[in-house]
């Protein structure tokens, strides 16, 4: 995996910022839908609220930072294959439970503390350095609100992924 | 000697030997002289070298199927030429002429009682300088029917055009077989040709065909060789790309046909051609034009079948297969070509037809009208053109497969904007998506079937002929349409009178046209070439014929021929 | 790489990867790769400004085959295993769209394994994605060609015995023009490579491990077996073919590039008009 250019300006950073924000919101959109589709209504809502609250921290870099037209959410590459906040398509199950969502969104929150992190710790101008640990701190906050939300939700009891009908076949 | 206003000409031998070409040489040359022609031929399995034959018949009036007889057997060598015994009826006025050289006759044509004449072809060859054996053939079979020297000569040039080393030698041997011809007492003069003279063309229904999908508009096309539709293809193949078109040589016909119905998505006009094991494996696809509503055009050469049955000979056999092989309820067009020059004007038809409703048009045609070379009056001229009804880009709220009162909706092409949809064989709502809903399935079914039943098919549904007022009538269809009408004129010196309906559209059923054109009709006899008289048992089931409705039906390799017809009118008629 | 959000450069037209899905919901099982390939697809179609109305997405049958209806390009839902051949249809026809033939392993190597040899010989300028999940989704969990041979299942008990296919060795013997393999857990690195097979002239086949949830949950392990950008372009075929021998089928990136000039129609094109070919009938 190539390595993301270090930002140098505070502008580039919260660029990448911005960019993980819209990736993990559109992905939790796009995972409510399908969580819609397939009938899990709990946890489609659920994923609609992460899209939601996601959504406001995209905007909130924007307004911050002043951006008046959207910039451009071009591809570019983290350490993980995807943007640390995003959730990985292949870990769905169509009978998950919110807890199970809760656990992916705690997982995405403090992938994105690491990386921050890792930018504050690596050779970068004071303001950037200064930034990021803003805004690893803005994530540890989230780490710590989702386990809040997590200890109020039930964990699934053994059992929760069996189907007793086998899947569908269409065409 | 009295004249003929028809007669009827083999010329047989090895391959090597030359004969195809001399029988195409005659052919034009009697063209030239201002005679209608037809040319058959048959070969023995080996690729090269096999024994060989071309079958000529030659005449005043236009001419679709051969005769009952041939007036002349000719052959340069008499190797294994006995095969083609049931192909060659002789009579006892015919004329058997070979090489002494080459040995007797079979005693298979000697028992016609025909008469016998010897002309040493090679020896007379021998004497001319780089002289051929089928060149002396072709100038003393020319003398034999009166055709005049430079019409044979004109046949000749335009055939070596490109070799005109060649040129002078054959001319020479031409000549020189004349001259030998000279010592035959028996002759077959032919009658004058008509006086007037339309334009005349010289081609085969396979050529016919590709010109009338190319006049019909169609600029792509799949292939897969199959004999005996190759021909169609190579003949596409250069004259696509003189008009623009593109014809693509597919891995097999499963490829073939969804790269025409991939082309045609594209909004390019499409077509292949294959024969009846390469429609078989066709079939799945043309569900999926009919399903996803994109028009193509399959033309069927049939031959004999099942599986890879006689290649090289004709059969309506795939009747069934055009109408009903495919799988779901799935409306489409078949249609057939009754003549040579027909195929023509049916092809172009067939896609006028497919890109107007969007579905796939089988066109029927067979060996014999596909690989017969006739000379024909030029065909006639149908308005060309493509009515693809299509949707203008931005079409507010477009819906692809939009329920409409004709049936047919307007059709994206890629590239429109604001119109992207996807093109499904999966049953899909109005606009296109994926529906396993009762009353999508209605819906849809419905309309495909309403856009090809409530559609004006005009007077082109079928050939009416024959006496009108007569109280029987006959149905066919494709080859058997010529035959058909030779024999129903030879009957009628013997009181047999009866109309003639020769079906150019197999599907949809026109039944009301039919029945109107059977009004008042006490007899309905159903002439095809097959086994189990696919023909007459799909009218049976689609409308309630008049009167009583006998089957007239044999399988193929051997054509009908009108005397065959004529003896089971006469037969039907007394009945 | 690493173009920030906010560069500068205008780009020429504002759509972004959203814009490039449909409002079709995917009936795709929660957890299916699949939906990495939209993802991926919409990122590479925005990347490179298409035109949706410029582009189409071409399938046979099959979970992955579904694809076409959730593109907002013109889509091509044909049946099982003929996708290339309709794609090949479409592009020779009309040379101007952008081809994107897509669809399963069993779609692609089993019904239509034909038609893959011979679309990597012809060459024809379009891109072939396979979402290769090692089974038939569709129709419930049986082998396709590119299963383990000791695979259980109620078709094949005990597995099939036969060995697998290898798609790629296939495709560089066959003439494919650009040959990579991608991840459906790393959308973005997917989306890279199906912009270079889009933009890379003639015939290009991109092999997708793609994982089937519901009939191979146990591929989920896949993302900590991939190795990415294992596989470096070359456009030397020998050196491909020596790199496949070591290949253990998880190697992500581009093996071979390659210079060979895409499909064209051959032969004069002179132009005229239909009637001017009545000319070689007129005796
Ligand atoms: C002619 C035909 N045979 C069989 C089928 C049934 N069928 C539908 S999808 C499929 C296999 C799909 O497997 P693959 O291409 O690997 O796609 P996946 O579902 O795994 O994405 C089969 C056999 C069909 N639709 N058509
Ligand atoms: S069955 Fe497998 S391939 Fe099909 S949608 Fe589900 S996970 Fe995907």
């Amino acid at each position: 995996m190539k390595k993301t250019k270090l930002p140098r300006t505070v502008e580039e950073f919260m660029a990448y910022a911005w960019a993980m924000e819209v990736e993990a919101s559109d992905r939790y959109a796009e995972l409510a839908d399908l969580m819609g589709t397939h009938h899990n209504r709990e946890v489609a809502d659920l994923f609609a609220k992460l899209a939601r609250i996601e959504g406001k921290h995209r905007d909130q870099i924007a307004a911050q930072m002043g951006w008046t037209k959207a910039p451009d959410a071009a591809v570019f590459r983290w350490e993980t294959p995807e943007g640390p906040e995003t959730t990985d398509y292949g870990d769905l199950h169509y009978l998950m439970q919110p807890w199970h969502a809760l656990k992916l969104a705690e997982h995405n929150e403090r992938r994105a503390v690491e990386f921050f992190e890792r930018f504050a710790a690596a050779r970068v101008p004071a303001d950037v350095r200064a930034a990021a640990l803003e805004m690893a701190g803005e994530e540890r906050e989230h780490v710590r609100l989702i386990g809040e939300w997590l200890a109020k939700v039930p964990p699934p009891e053994p059992g929760w992924d069996e189907d007793m009908d086998p899947p569908a076949v269409a065409d | 000697m009295q004249s003929a206003r028809s007669v009827s000409v083999v010329l047989a031998g090895s391959g090597g030997a030359g004969v195809m070409t001399a029988g195409n040489m005659l052919l034009e040359a009697a063209a030239h002289a201002g005679y209608y022609a037809l040319m058959t031929r048959s070969s023995g399995p080996q690729i090269r070298g096999g024994e060989a034959a071309a079958m000529l018949r030659i005449a005043c009036e236009p001419i679709e199927c051969m005769e009952d007889e041939f007036q002349v057997l000719a052959a340069v060598d008499w190797e294994n030429v006995q095969r083609f015994n049931a192909e060659i009826p002789l009579g006892d006025s015919s004329l058997i002429v070979g090489d002494p050289d080459q040995g007797n006759p079979p005693d298979v044509f000697l028992k016609s009682g025909a008469a016998r004449a010897s002309l040493p072809l090679k020896k007379i060859a021998k004497s001319v300088p780089e002289g051929r054996a089928n060149m002396v053939l072709l100038g003393a079979l020319a003398a034999l029917l009166g055709l005049p020297d430079d019409a044979v000569a004109r046949a000749v040039e335009r055939t070596l055009g490109k070799r005109p080393a060649a040129l002078a030698p054959s001319l020479a041997a031409v000549a020189a077989g004349r001259a030998a011809a000279a010592g035959i007492a028996v002759r077959f003069p032919l009658s004058p040709p008509p006086a007037t003279r339309a334009p005349r063309w010289l081609l085969t229904g396979n050529e016919a065909a590709g010109y009338g999908a190319i006049k019909g508009g169609v600029r792509f096309v799949a292939a897969y060789p199959i004999t005996p539709a190759t021909e169609l293809l190579e003949w596409m193949a250069p004259a696509l790309a003189q008009v623009g078109g593109t014809l693509v040589q597919a891995e097999d016909e499963l490829a073939s046909v969804n790269m025409a119905i991939g082309g045609s998505y594209g909004g390019v006009p499409s077509l292949t051609a294959t024969s009846g094991p390469g429609l078989s494996l066709m079939v799945e696809a043309l569900g999926l034009a009919v399903a996803a509503e994109i028009p193509i055009v399959v033309v069927d050469v049939m031959r004999v079948g099942p599986s890879t049955g006689i290649p090289t000979k004709s059969e309506q056999g795939d009747l069934n297969i055009a109408v009903h092989g495919l799988h779901g309820d799935a409306p489409h067009l078949v249609l057939a070509p009754n003549s040579v020059a027909d195929c023509l004007g049916t092809t172009q038809w067939a896609v006028q037809l497919a890109e107007a409703l969007q579905t796939p048009a089988i066109v029927l045609s067979d060996q014999f009208l596909g690989q017969a070379r006739s000379v024909v009056d030029r065909p006639e001229d149908f308005p060309g053109g493509c009515s693809r009804v299509t949707a203008g880009a931005g079409t507010p709220g477009y819906k692809r497969y939009a329920v409409t009162e004709s049936g047919v909706s307007p059709m994206a092409i890629p590239g429109s904007a604001g119109l992207a949809y996807t093109a499904d064989g999966l049953e899909h709502a109005e606009r296109g998506t994926p529906s396993s809903q009762a009353s999508d399935h209605f819906a849809q079914l419905d309309k495909r079937r309403r856009k090809l039943t409530a559609h004006d098919y005009g007077a082109r549904w079928a050939d009416v002929e024959g006496e009108p007022a007569a109280d029987c009538a006959i149905v066919t269809f494709g080859s058997c349409t010529g035959p058909v009408r030779e024999g129903l004129a030879l009957a009628a010196p013997d009181g047999v009178k009866a109309r003639l309906i020769s079906l150019r559209l197999l599907a949809p059923l026109p039944a009301l046209q039919l029945l109107a054109a059977l009004e008042g009709v006490q007899r309905v006899l159903v002439i095809e070439q097959n086994q189990s008289a696919q023909l007459y048992k799909y009218l049976r089931a689609e409308c309630d014929l008049p009167g009583r409705a006998t089957s007239l039906h044999r399988p193929g390799a051997l054509q009908f021929s009108p005397g065959e017809i004529r003896r089971h009118l006469l037969e039907w008629s007394r009945a | 790489m690493n173009e920030v959000a906010c560069n500068a450069a205008p780009a020429p037209a504002m759509r972004g990867p959203n814009d490039y899905k449909s409002d079709v919901k995917p009936v795709w099982c929660p957890g299916c790769g699949d939906f990495g390939v939209v993802n991926a697809l919409a990122k590479a179609m925005a990347k490179m400004a298409l035109e949706p109305k410029d582009v189409a997405v071409v399938s046979g049958i099959g979970c992955s085959s579904r694809i076409p209806a959730y593109m907002a390009s013109y889509g091509f839902h044909g049946v099982h295993g003929r996708a290339l051949a309709a794609g090949t249809g479409l592009k020779v026809a009309r040379p101007d769209l952008t081809v994107i033939v897509t669809g399963g392993d069993g779609d692609g190597y089993s019904i239509g394994g034909n038609h893959f040899l011979h679309a990597c010989r012809r060459n024809v300028d379009m891109t072939y994605i396979v979402m290769d999940n090692r089974v038939y989704g569709m129709t419930k969990g049986q082998p396709s060609p590119t299963t383990e041979p000791d695979w259980d299942s109620k078709l094949s008990p005990d597995g099939t015995g036969l060995r697998e296919f290898q798609p790629l060795v296939i495709a560089l013997t066959s003439g494919a023009n650009f040959i990579a393999r991608g991840f459906t857990g790393d959308p973005n690195g997917l989306a890279e490579i199906i912009e270079q097979a889009v933009r890379h002239p003639g015939f290009s086949f991109v092999e997708v491990l793609s994982p089937c949830v519901t009939f191979r949950p146990e591929q989920k392990e896949w993302k900590k077996i991939v190795k990415a950008d294992a596989l470096k372009p070359t456009a030397d075929m020998t050196r491909a073919a020596r790199r496949l021998l070591r290949d253990t089928g998880f190697e992500l990136g581009v093996l071979y590039a390659g210079e060979r000039p895409p499909y064209a129609p051959r032969g004069p094109r002179a132009l005229r008009t239909p009637s001017e070919l009545e000319a070689r009938f007129a005796l």
